[in-house]
């Protein structure tokens, strides 16, 4: 049970949260382009790193907002939390 | 006192008789005693019967690591619970006990018969054998097996006792309250830091408390004296909470800890009543301090299951703490110098002891002593056969040879009634391994201990590997400091005088003259697994531990192999020919102990389980003999039984009213999302796959929502209540999840949008009134409205008031046939309820539930999501081909429908079906074939929805079906237990396919 830093309210259990996979995917901007390979790979491939990732999470029972997180799913540590649409921190 | 109660002791009180039953007879013990070591007062040592061999088997320890002495608690069969282990139950006045595994009685044994035949229960015995013959299994294996074995019997009714959750943080969690960890707990408290220290037993100390020995002395005080002061300082210490009783069940990740409080359970019968009994404490700590201390090994050699065979610090705890000696004419096996301590013990109380110890000497202080008091010892010895049957009666010892891997000279019997056996000591890693730490393996101990890596938790004491009294008082105290960072000199210049071990000698499986084949050395007392287990699984190709764990089940038992995972380690490295530390350890998971269903789910019961919504005209169904629904976590009215009708009658007669005069249902449970923003139109035409940019102000839409993958997640109606204002209702169980997905894209993917949404489930309720007298009805409510077709279209809202409260009137229609929904703040939703009632009730106005509902849906082939639909459904598979706009250039799930795989023809698609027999009603659910003759018949579809309609007379359905769309007038099977039903696919709107009647 982690305690997680949402960047909008503070240290909170993670109970109130929840977790949205892998972050920085954007959504394709014009998805009539795409063939189905390339729309295939936004739309089911993700990463399940043992070590460092970098995932979203919503305060979900809580301000609601989405963020980023980097966690080493190795031993749960975080590495840092930031808003949506900073850029990620390098670790 | 009894034979065996040879003194009095500080721990137990002697001048209060506690009055127990065993096997339903009566025994006395005292307060202070647990159940075995009053059982042991009064010389019983046979508790039990083993899992497979139902082999007699009697208290082997003092603590949780009890393997055998598991037992039936209060023999009350309605509220019994079973697999207590004897060890740790504190006797109270009233406490009935039995034992387990043994039909007809724990004297004789049915199931002992396995014992004769155990040669041909191998380890993966259960696997191989009782896989054939097939027919067997039913009839004759299960039976014979549930009958014989298992572990003790469930109690019959719920469970009356209340448990608790509390949560709880402090600076620092202190896990054990022996020694190191009264050293710990006082160094933190004593510096401001808020503590806590938690402990499973009743009184503080660990196996110091009762260390009565003159050659462990600390501060000239003997160690028991000093730990007692130490003990009343502790409780001066205002930033120390301790926590007796208490148990770690879980470290998790950032110091997370559950632990469990025994509040009442050691209370008497007639104390318990009404007050709490366990109490699960969820503690968040900065800093961990784990003070688990170790568990003493046992040894495995041929037959040491017997009864009276019992670990040697166990005979020691029950001699110094309880007062009872577990024999009179003890011999102790060992290959330490710890059980010298236990022999000390023994002799000065005047009671006779012997010492067999595979080791060819020591001279350390504590043996000396041992020898200076002319206590006989065997050395270089080794047991290789005992005898007795429900108690020890005997045992053969033979010398072992240079190297210890055999036997030599003649063997030696000794008559005993008890046998002390000691293997070494293993410490406690679980907490350290739980919460995600690694282990190392130290040969000169042959132990894992914890590799600390973390910041937030240490190990101290023996559960650190640290063993001698010496260093675990030094160890602990600079670990401490180091570790809190702070400078408390209290036991910096503290002298601890201690017997040191100089020689150690460990042998996993101790040889024997007669071959392994014929003995019987047990590893796991509880799931009855021996050395000859591991070596066959070895044999047939088993090489990870975690394999070989669960093919023999070595480990797998309620006490996790506490006693046995290192033996089936060593005796897997030894006959492997590898190192112990390359091998790695099993998983140690939680809970440490068994934890009861009722302190995991504290208050979480009954009414409490899970939350109930409620709608504000609850009351009224609840009048009118409503039959519920579990929609979500909403309470739905199912239908309203009249005189005594079944379902099948209430909802003919319920659908037959809204479709000739009138129906009402309450639809206040739909999810309800405010929308509100300059850019709300445009956030509807991307997440809704029509178009909705030119729905005019007090129109309404019905609209289909789209997983990005293309498969109908949610829909519902939406109406604009102003320029930029919305209202869109989503399915009931649907709500939370569609407003987590619009927050979510508008978060992430779709910032740039000036939208706003707010959940409003919970401010309306709503009444929808549906059938041909609806318009006449709402007439009646609202006088002053006009609520001609061109003044009230299909499809459209007007606000409106009714008893001075406002409202909104929507004409849409979930039905097929001619409705209004009214909504208003739910406060008046009752009151609104009843006007609507009153107004219809010269059309007989007839309230309906959801099952009524789906009815008149399916007729009208309108879906319902999560229905007809599972997570697989496209727009295009449910011939809703209208509903998605081929203008917009995007919107969620767009992209997907046109994949390969969704174009597919062969998709399952939507159809209606018909019986051949009118009268024969589908089975929602069951499966359809195409082709009966082919084997194996290949499934082409299933049932979603099925009734018998009132108003067609007859029966339809609702399927999905493998390129459905081409099949219109096909007949089809639906293959059911005892019959083929014929079905003709057919269109899926059945009634009323020009929709004339909404406008009726
Ligand atoms: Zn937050």
């Amino acid at each position: 049970m982690f305690i997680i830093n949402c960047p909008y309210c503070g240290e909170r259990d993670q109970s109130e949260f929840s977790c949205g996979g892998e972050a920085h995917i954007v959504r394709p901007k014009q998805p009539t382009e795409l063939s189905d390979d390339e729309w295939a790979e936004y739309l089911f491939m993700r990463k399940n790193i043992k070590g460092v990732q970098f995932e979203r999470w919503n305060h979900a029972h809580g301000c609601r907002k989405w963020f980023n997180m980097v966690r080493d799913t190795s031993n749960d540590k975080i590495h840092a939390v930031y808003k949506m649409g900073e850029k990620p921190p390098v670790i | 006192m009894t034979k065996y109660r040879i003194s009095k002791t500080r721990f137990v009180d002697q001048t209060k008789t506690v009055s127990f039953t065993f096997d339903g007879k009566t025994y006395l013990g005292f307060e202070g005693d647990t159940l075995a070591s009053a059982l042991l007062s009064n010389g019983i040592h046979l508790v039990g019967r083993s899992f497979k061999y139902h082999r007699p088997r009697g208290i082997m320890s003092c603590g949780s690591e009890e393997p055998n002495a598991i037992c039936q608690i209060n023999n009350n069969t309605d509220l019994t619970e079973p697999n207590v282990r004897a060890t740790e139950i504190e006797l109270y006045e009233g406490l009935s006990a039995s034992s387990q595994n043994c039909w007809p009685s724990l004297n004789f044994d049915i199931g002992g018969i396995n014992n004769l035949i155990s040669p041909f229960i191998p380890a993966g015995f259960y696997y191989k054998t009782f896989m054939w013959p097939k027919s067997f299994w039913k009839k004759i294996y299960e039976p014979l097996i549930r009958m014989s074995a298992g572990l003790g019997k469930s109690p019959t009714q719920p469970d009356p006792d209340i448990y608790d959750h509390k949560h709880e943080h402090c600076d620092v969690l202190v896990i054990g309250g022996g020694i190191s960890g009264i050293i710990s707990a006082k160094i933190a408290a004593k510096n401001n830091l808020k503590t806590i220290l938690i402990e499973d037993k009743n009184i503080l100390g660990g196996s110091t408390i009762y260390q009565n020995n003159k050659n462990f002395i600390i501060d000239n005080k003997k160690s028991n004296e000093w730990l007692m002061d130490e003990i009343s300082e502790l409780e001066k210490l205002d930033n120390l909470t301790i926590k007796t009783r208490t148990s770690l069940a879980a470290f998790h990740s950032y110091n997370y800890l559950l632990a469990k409080e025994n509040v009442s359970d050691h209370l008497p019968l007639n104390k318990k009543n009404g007050s709490i009994r366990q109490r699960l404490w969820k503690i968040r700590a900065d800093k961990v301090i784990v003070a688990a201390g170790a568990i003493e090994r046992p040894l495995v050699f041929n037959n040491n299951d017997r009864p009276g065979i019992i670990l040697s610090n166990s005979v020691k705890k029950y001699l110094d703490f309880y007062g009872v000696s577990s024999g009179l004419n003890n011999i102790i096996f060992t290959n330490n110098d710890s059980a010298y301590e236990t022999a000390v013990s023994l002799f000065e109380k005047g009671i006779s002891v012997k010492i067999v110890d595979i080791r060819k000497k020591s001279s350390s202080i504590i043996v000396k002593n041992a020898e200076e008091l002319g206590i006989k010892i065997y050395w270089n010895s080794t047991v290789v056969n005992t005898f007795g049957y429900k108690k020890i009666k005997s045992i053969e010892i033979m010398n072992l040879s240079e190297d210890g891997s055999n036997v030599t000279g003649d063997k030696k019997k000794i008559q005993c009634d008890c046998l002390a056996i000691s293997g070494g000591w293993t410490p406690m890693v679980h907490m350290h391994t739980q919460s995600g730490g690694k282990l190392d393996f130290r040969e000169i101990d042959q132990v894992f201990v914890p590799s600390e890596k973390s910041e937030n938790h240490i190990n101290v004491g023996s559960c650190y590997g640290d063993f001698e009294l010496e260093e675990i008082v030094k160890n602990t105290n600079n670990k401490v400091k180091k570790f809190l960072n702070i400078n408390e000199d209290s036991f910096d210049k503290i002298s601890v005088l201690c017997s040191k071990e100089t020689e150690k000698k460990n042998i996993w499986l101790l040889p024997n003259i007669i071959s392994e084949n014929k003995t019987k050395s047990f590893i796991d007392f509880q799931n009855d697994s021996t050395a000859k287990d591991i070596k066959l699984a070895l044999r047939e190709g088993f090489k990870s531990i975690e394999h070989v764990k669960r093919y023999t089940t070595t480990g797998m038992a309620t006490d996790q192999g506490k006693l046995s995972n290192m033996h089936a380690l060593g005796i897997i490295a030894d006959t492997a020919g590898v190192k112990m530390g390359t091998l790695g350890t099993t998983t140690f998971r939680p809970p440490f102990t068994p934890l009861t269903f009722g302190a995991i789910v504290g208050r979480s019961v009954g009414k409490f389980f899970d939350v109930e919504r409620k709608t504000s005209i609850h009351e009224w169904h609840i009048q009118k003999d409503a039959k519920f629904e579990n929609v979500g976590q909403w309470k739905r009215p199912w239908y309203y039984p009249i005189n005594n009708e079944n379902l099948h009658e209430a909802v003919q007669r319920e659908s037959k009213a809204a479709r000739n005069s009138a129906g009402i249902l309450d639809a206040s449970t739909l999810g309800k999302i405010d929308i509100q923003g300059s850019d709300a139109s445009e956030f509807l035409n991307r997440v809704y796959t029509n178009a909705w940019s030119k729905l005019g102000i007090g129109k309404c839409r019905y609209g289909l929502m789209l997983n990005e993958d293309g498969m109908v997640y949610d829909d519902g109606v939406t109406t604009r209540l102003g320029e930029n204002h919305y209202l869109m209702t989503t399915t009931t169980g649907g709500a939370a999840n569609v407003l987590s997905k619009l927050e979510d894209y508008l978060q992430t993917e779709w910032p740039e949008l000036d939208v706003y949404l707010t959940s409003v489930t919970d401010h309306y309720s709503t009444a929808s009134i549906c059938g041909p007298n609806s318009k006449e009805i709402l007439k009646k409510l609202f006088p002053n409205k006009n609520f001609s077709d061109e003044a009230f279209p299909h499809m459209s809202y007007q606000d409106a008031i009714i008893d001075k409260i406002e409202c909104r009137i929507m004409r849409i229609s979930f039905t097929g046939e001619l409705s209004y929904e009214i909504n208003i703040e739910s406060k008046y939703g009752k009151s609104l309820w009843e006007n609507c009632i009153k107004a219809g009730e010269e059309y007989k106005i007839t309230p309906y539930g959801t099952e009524t509902m789906h009815l008149l849906r399916a007729e009208k082939g309108f879906i319902i999501v999560g229905q007809d639909t599972d997570g697989t459904m496209t727009p295009i598979d449910l011939q809703m081909d209208w509903i998605v706009s081929k203008k917009k250039y995007d919107f969620i799930g767009k992209r997907s429908l046109y994949r390969s795989d969704t174009i597919r023809e062969d998709r399952k698609q939507l159809v209606g079906l018909l019986t051949d027999d009118p009268n024969e009603v589908l089975e929602e659910g069951a499966q359809i074939v195409s082709e009966l003759d082919k084997k194996p018949i290949e499934m082409i579809g299933h049932v979603t929805s099925s009734y018998f309609s009132p108003n067609l007379n007859k029966s339809i359905a609702l399927a999905v079906v493998k390129g459905g769309k081409k099949m219109k007038g096909q007949k089809l099977f639906v293959p059911m237990e005892n019959k083929n039903i014929n079905v003709t696919v057919s269109d899926f709107i059945f009634l009323d396919k020009e929709n004339k009647r909404i406008n009726a």
